[in-house]
């Protein structure tokens, strides 16, 4: 574990997060989630458990993000917080 | 001061762990839209996964995949005794609780389309002053019990 990387990665994460719930267009709050899912990706991949890293990669960042998409192109798109 | 700082950077997975814990726990309170109640729950899911693994660390230890265990019984006895692995047991509890999260949050976008299709909107506020528009006797029966309590 490269401890620079380590806390480097930890704090983007709690930026993407923020910036996740706090952002008003619920497509781009979609996107920011799966960047976030990504990191939290390599920081697994980073901490020697590379079968959850992998997992989260596809089921977290894939998936995830695909049901959203599909959820918000049968509603609507704005959120008034 | 220094104390601090050390403090702070031994245990920084934690910190971040509790930091993204309250990130969605307050997201799924405080935003009324239903989407991001859902992104919150997932912040939230995300965040103990985090600490699962931080749990599982190991200073100094490998992703625990043996080699060399088919090239003989010393090789095998090698790769056990001699290498630090970290430990692989809350890696599978968060294999199975990754595929539990995404299976809740498919059951919760599929109540949001539903809910949607019924009252045409996602914003909490709205849905809760439509419901009581709809339903006057319902809010008025609530309101009596609710004094009968007291």
């Amino acid at each position: 574990m490269i401890w620079i990387l380590d806390i480097t990665l930890l704090l983007f994460l709690v930026v993407c997060a923020i910036a996740a719930i706090s952002i008003k267009d619920l497509l781009s709050a979609v996107i920011i989630l799966s960047a976030y899912s990504l990191i939290m990706a390599i920081v697994w991949v980073e901490m020697q458990s590379v079968d959850v890293g992998f997992t989260e990669a596809a089921v977290g960042a894939g998936i995830t993000t695909v049901l959203f998409i599909a959820t918000l192109a049968r509603t609507e798109g704005r959120s008034e917080d | 001061m220094s104390g601090i700082i050390e403090i702070i950077f031994a245990e920084f997975n934690y910190w971040i762990y509790v930091t993204l814990m309250m990130i969605g726990f307050y997201a799924m309170i405080a935003k009324k839209n239903l989407i991001k109640k859902v992104i919150g729950a997932n912040i939230f899911q995300t965040a103990i996964f985090l600490f699962y693994i931080s749990l599982a660390e190991v200073k100094g230890g490998t992703a625990p995949i043996l080699l060399h265990g088919h090239d003989g019984a010393d090789a095998a006895h090698k790769a056990v005794s001699e290498v630090i692995y970290v430990n692989p047991l809350p890696h599978v509890l968060i294999l199975t609780a990754i595929v539990v999260a995404v299976s809740t949050t498919a059951v919760a976008l599929a109540l949001i389309i539903k809910i949607y299709e019924e009252y045409g909107s996602l914003e909490e506020d709205v849905i809760l002053a439509y419901r009581r528009q709809l339903q006057p006797e319902f809010s008025e029966h609530a309101r009596q019990k609710q004094e009968g309590e007291q």
